[in-house]
């Protein structure tokens, strides 16, 4: 892409991939802008073919006010924060063991990325019927096997289990990022460090992650565009209650329970506010912790 | 203090061995260079004798100590790398201060240290700059500096000037003689270049396969090279080397001439061919003659510009007393 023939050809080429991207996320945008502006009760008869009602910000300070909302804020915050870290901290170790060598190592790392594959309905599903039935679940069973009282996990630790079934969605793909990263690793560099006299740990702690600096911000950042958005498993499971209501599933009531889609709009505009806040503040945080 | 013993050290990887039963000393204080051809188990040997490779048998001692099982960073040897393995994310301070802080030195000491060693190396304008801000000449720099503030024992050098070109691997070759000369500190420096191997060392071991062909200084390898092997590996343009009637004459199996000692006369001569290639450098001239019935082509050096050109015949003037003769095995006959 060198000469100015070339760039402008490529530009011409990517112009339609460019505007039908823009049109498919620019006319949801725009019409969420709009509703969120309106009374819009379908269920009372509104609808964009007779005029919506513009109200103003009414939406946005009654969606603000409700009483679900800051504890859903929290809910979301919490669940990304804590998937990123599981998936980060075992993600990690996982990427260090699969590295070395060792044998059937194809097999172990397909099975590694194997979660990768499944649903989330699914595999919410899985998690909800087999392993954490309080009653006939896998978990259950060990626990009474132990002699200890089986937990009801998807109702006295539902935030955290949730959390749990989600980190395992996602720690293949952790993994997998953070092994190609690890490969990459110039081992002349380990072996200086050692020469240098530095123990395994530090080792780690000085020539590994930050080697790996930038491969963790990659499966932060994306990770966090995915975990915002999470539906399917907080839905199969604990269907928002029990304090697992997050900013998605609260709009997702809003819109769909209340058939209030203006309200349900005004709330999308927050999260695209929160998910803007997230990205900057972790845009500083990782670039600068990392970097160093 | 840095003397160091190999002593009948093997190495194999699975069932390949690639260094048989070895011997060596080398003492302290001592410019030692492997030289060899590539593949020929130089950098594994260095390797073992820093620690990053497990001996297979044998023992190492370090200054009369047993090393061979003494991890890397205990046996006080510094290490410089092909690839000079500079931690990329570090500035050059924060890179030549490591070996430091991972001793546990104090702040105040590690800059002392640092400092003097950026000095010493021409590199305290970039102390806060990253490796990869750096061009390959001061790459090595700053990796030679990680290694001398640690006062090692030894340094162990792995090819590091493979990545340089021309002109700066001369400046760097000088350098790096020099500092060995003002530290007084043993050396092993590992090559595949016996320009850099003749320059530099004290003494050159001269390695095949993982054998030791030769051990020597580097006029004693020039003058009295112990088999064909050395004869052809040391020395620039290589030696000449013939078998057959030629040799015969001299009651040897190989006879072999450097290029250097062959003389180019108007008319007469023992030898003669015609000029394939005349290289012309103004201080020498090299030709390199084919049809002369005693080798495929045999290079000669001329002292000055001698007009000979493509085709020409050209008479020559072996000097006697400069031949060596080897015997059936190659080996050399006093
Ligand atoms: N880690 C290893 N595993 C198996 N074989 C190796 C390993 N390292 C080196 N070798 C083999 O040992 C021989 C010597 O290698 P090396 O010491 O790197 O040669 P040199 O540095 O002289 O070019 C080569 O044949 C190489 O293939
Ligand atoms: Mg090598």
């Amino acid at each position: 892409m060198a000469t100015k023939a070339s760039r402008s050809a490529a530009r011409f080429m990517m112009a339609p991939a460019v505007v039908l991207l823009l049109g498919w996320m620019l006319v949801p945008l725009i019409m969420t802008l709009w509703f969120s502006f309106t009374k819009y009760l379908p269920l009372r008869g509104d609808s964009i073919d007779r005029g919506l009602d513009w109200v103003g910000f009414a939406n946005y300070a009654r969606f603000l006010s409700s009483s679900s909302f800051w504890p859903s804020v929290q809910t979301t915050l919490v669940m990304v924060g804590g998937v990123l870290l599981i998936t980060l901290v075992l993600g990690i170790l996982l990427a260090i063991l699969l590295d070395q060598p060792m044998w059937g190592q194809g097999v172990v790392r397909i099975l590694v990325i194997a979660p990768f594959f499944v649903m989330p309905t699914v595999s919410a599903l899985v998690w909800k019927n087999m392993l954490m039935d309080p009653v006939n679940g896998i978990f259950a069973h060990l626990w009474r096997f132990f002699g200890a009282e089986p937990v009801a996990w998807l109702q006295d630790a539902s935030l955290s289990s949730i959390i749990m079934i989600v980190s395992w969605q996602w720690l293949p793909f952790a993994t997998l990022i953070l092994l190609t990263a690890i490969q990459s690793l110039d081992s002349e560099q380990l072996e200086a460090a050692e020469m240098d006299g530095a123990p395994v740990l530090k080792r780690f702690w000085h020539i590994v992650l930050p080697h790996l600096a930038r491969a963790i911000t990659i499966v932060i950042l994306i990770q966090t565009i995915f975990l915002l958005s999470i539906f399917a498993e907080i839905f199969v499971t604990t269907g928002g209650a029990f304090g697992t209501r997050t900013l998605t599933y609260l709009i997702f009531q809003r819109v769909i329970d209340s058939q209030n889609i203006g309200l349900g709009s005004a709330g999308g505009v927050y999260a695209i506010i929160l998910a803007n806040i997230v990205a900057i503040f972790l845009m500083r945080i990782v670039g600068k912790n990392l970097d160093a | 203090m840095g003397q160091i013993q190999l002593k009948q050290v093997t190495k194999s990887f699975g069932d390949v061995q690639v260094i048989p039963p070895l011997d060596l000393t080398i003492q302290d204080g001592e410019f030692t260079v492997f030289v060899g051809p590539s593949g020929c188990g130089k950098s594994t040997l260095l390797r073992l004798i820093a620690g990053l490779e497990d001996i297979t048998t044998g023992h190492i001692e370090i200054d009369g100590q047993d090393a061979t099982d003494v991890v890397p960073a205990k046996r006080g040897l510094a290490m410089v790398f092909q690839s000079y393995a500079l931690y990329p994310h570090m500035s050059v301070r924060k890179n030549i201060a490591f070996p430091l802080r991972m001793a546990k030195l104090n702040q105040a000491e590690i800059t002392k240290r640092v400092e003097r060693a950026a000095s010493v190396l021409n590199l305290t304008d970039y102390l806060d700059r990253r490796p990869g801000q750096l061009s390959g000449g001061q790459r090595q720099r700053v990796a030679i500096g990680r290694a001398i503030v640690r006062d090692p024992a030894a340094f162990l050098f792995d090819e590091p000037l493979s990545n340089l070109d021309a002109a700066l691997r001369v400046g760097m070759r000088l350098e790096i003689s020099e500092l060995h000369k003002r530290l007084e500190t043993t050396m092993v420096y590992v090559t595949h270049d016996q320009v850099e191997a003749m320059t530099m060392a004290d003494k050159i071991v001269v390695l095949q396969a993982g054998v030791i062909e030769q051990v020597g200084t580097p006029l004693e390898l020039y003058h009295t090279p112990r088999n064909t092997f050395v004869a052809g590996f040391i020395g620039s343009p290589k030696m000449n080397l013939m078998t057959g009637d030629e040799a015969a004459k001299h009651d040897a199996h190989t006879i072999g001439v450097r290029p250097e000692h062959i003389d180019v006369v108007e008319s007469g001569g023992q030898w003669q061919g015609t000029v394939g290639v005349a290289e012309h450098l103004g201080s020498d001239t090299f030709f390199h003659i084919h049809n002369t019935g005693l080798a495929e082509t045999m290079t000669v050096r001329a002292i000055g510009d001698v007009n000979l050109k493509h085709g020409d015949t050209i008479h020559l003037a072996p000097r006697v007393d400069e031949i060596h003769r080897f015997d059936a095995d190659g080996l050399r006959i006093a």
